[in-house]
């Protein structure tokens, strides 16, 4: 049985002004996938996924979510569907954790909403035992844990990540990674950018983005036979 | 007991009830009539600003739209002064729908196209070429429909229903995403939540408010000029009493006004030599010591305030 394509962008360009910085890009996600993309800074990884969200018009190309042509709407009505996006500020540091998850899963209904934020809480219990704090009072892996927690508390088929390990220490990325296994094991679907390529343990597809084009596209197996691939992402000589 | 309602029962119940009694124990009308425009207008702002995160210093155009809405409905149409109640919060509603491409702005340059757009509102009613339709800079009488016993029940009525929405907000997902629309509108609209909307539906809702409480102020005072119900103070007090008390609360804005308006109206009997001065320092001793208002020295202490 062949997965279906969740997430589809063809021939994406964008840019900030006058600048382009995407340059024709190509992008499948399937169902129940992990796609990562790896870059360095600045190769255009936030400006795709803001594309792709939303957030920055594209100026050629189309996205398509779920079978539907989504290149006009706006954020709040493509988060309705089903995208959910973690951007590296990903909290409302003046809110407690919550209302961080119930503004999350805002659009969902009363029982629904319970349940999400019940389980929530059972996969994150550091933040059960502290509902009433502020999201300003928790330290940064924390705070990247209630990002996530409230990434997925409207229950999204597609969470799309931007940065996940940025500022965290390697310990806590492992745990970001746990974290992300278990969802993926549910059946949510993932694409994170990333310049740290130990999130490639997650992933079943790559792309690479060098100077807003997609360099490669694959396995993460296939990348490994590319020696010019190793050398520039994991630094083999 | 569901908060909402816990809060309908022990904040708005007392409350409406004092000031209801109140005329009978204390003999200054003028002043609980006063006291009344002020709550509701404090809740205004604490909708628009609290929630949403836009202040705005033309407030009072809305009020002024609502108190001339009235007054020439009375004056023109010979409307009841509920028809004519109506017609104005009508007028804020229309001035409010006017003004949203203000949004685009913001900050200070929002709080500051506010004003100007409030004192263009005051330029046109008060000018002399509009006499025949306004009386222009002249003011209006109303004294046909005066009956400051019923307005004074109106206005109530008005503060309680302003009130209760403000504890539907305090305690909806609704007013969540619009506190979520303050502090961050991109990460708002990322979480699935309108932000356009939202911005709108707050605005609008402070517009009514304020156009009702115009309409029911001119109808309580009936003569007044263009300049009373354009009055930058009311703006300046409106806000004030709000952010002394705390927004985004339910009980701030109402502690706000019954302490500082309570003040305001002590020193202006007893010493009115010295009010300037001690309402400077006291304004001066919020923005230095309590930015986020009363209710944040209980915050500080984990104590959750309604």
């Amino acid at each position: 049985m062949k997965a279906e394509t969740l997430l589809l962008a063809v021939g994406i360009e964008a840019g900030y002004g006058r600048v382009q910085v995407l340059w024709g890009i190509d992008l499948a996600v399937l169902e129940r996938e992990t796609v990562v993309l790896l870059g360095a800074n600045g190769a255009g990884k936030t400006t795709l996924l803001k594309t792709l969200l939303g957030l920055v018009p594209a100026w050629r190309g189309a996205v398509r979510f779920l079978g539907e042509e989504v290149t006009a709407w706006r954020t709040d009505h493509r988060v309705r569907r089903g995208m959910a996006y973690m951007s590296e500020t990903a909290v409302f540091p003046g809110m407690t954790i919550e209302e961080n998850l119930l503004i999350g899963g805002q659009f969902l209904s009363g029982s629904a909403l319970r349940r999400r934020t019940g389980e929530l809480y059972a996969i994150f219990p550091a933040l059960g035992e502290r509902k009433r704090a502020l999201a300003s009072s928790l330290s940064g892996g924390q705070r990247k844990m209630l990002g996530i927690a409230k990434a997925l508390a409207g229950d999204p088929r597609l969470l799309v990540m931007d940065e996940p390990s940025a500022g965290l220490s390697p310990l806590f990325v492992k745990e970001v990674i746990r974290v992300l296994e278990q969802f993926r094991s549910r059946g949510l679907t993932l694409l994170v950018a990333e310049q740290n390529v130990k999130f490639l343990e997650l992933a079943d597809r790559v792309y690479t983005l060098e100077g807003g084009r997609i360099g490669f596209a694959g396995t993460v197996a296939a990348m490994h036979e590319n020696d010019a691939l190793k050398r520039a992402y994991f630094g083999l000589k | 007991m569901p908060r909402l309602l816990r809060h309908a029962l022990f904040i708005l119940v007392p409350l409406i009830a004092a000031l209801a009694i109140a005329p009978a124990v204390y003999g200054n009308h003028l002043l609980l009539f006063n006291l009344i425009v002020f709550m509701t207008l404090a809740q205004g702002i604490n909708i628009v600003y609290g929630f949403t995160g836009y202040l705005p210093f033309g407030y009072v155009g809305f009020f002024g739209a609502g108190a001339y809405g009235f007054s020439l409905a009375v004056m023109h149409l010979h409307a009841s002064p509920f028809a004519a109640l109506a017609l104005g919060a009508l007028a804020a509603l229309l001035l409010g729908l006017g003004l949203t491409p203000l949004f685009r702005l913001s900050g200070a340059y929002f709080a500051i196209a506010s004003l100007a757009a409030a004192l263009a509102v005051l330029q046109i009613v008060s000018n002399p070429a509009l006499e025949h339709i306004t009386n222009g800079p002249y003011g209006v009488s109303l004294s046909g429909v005066f009956d400051p016993s019923l307005a004074y029940a109106v206005a109530l009525a008005i503060l309680a229903g302003t009130v209760l929405l403000v504890i539907w907000l305090r305690n909806a997902r609704f007013g969540l995403a619009l506190q979520a629309i303050r502090e961050d509108a991109i990460s708002a609209g990322m979480a699935g939540i309108n932000v356009v909307r939202g911005r709108v539906i707050a605005w609008l809702l402070a517009a009514l408010i304020a156009g009702l409480t115009g309409g029911v102020y001119a109808w309580y005072i009936s003569v007044f000029y263009p300049e009373t119900v354009f009055s930058g103070e009311v703006t300046v007090f409106a806000i004030v009493f709000a952010l002394f008390g705390g927004t985004a609360t339910i009980l701030g804005p109402i502690l706000g006004v019954a302490i500082l308006y309570g003040i305001y109206n002590a020193i202006g009997i007893s010493t009115p030599q010295y009010f300037q001065l001690v309402y400077g320092l006291l304004i001066m001793g919020l923005v230095l010591f309590l930015p986020n208002g009363l209710v944040s020295l209980l915050r500080r202490r984990g104590v959750d305030v309604p």
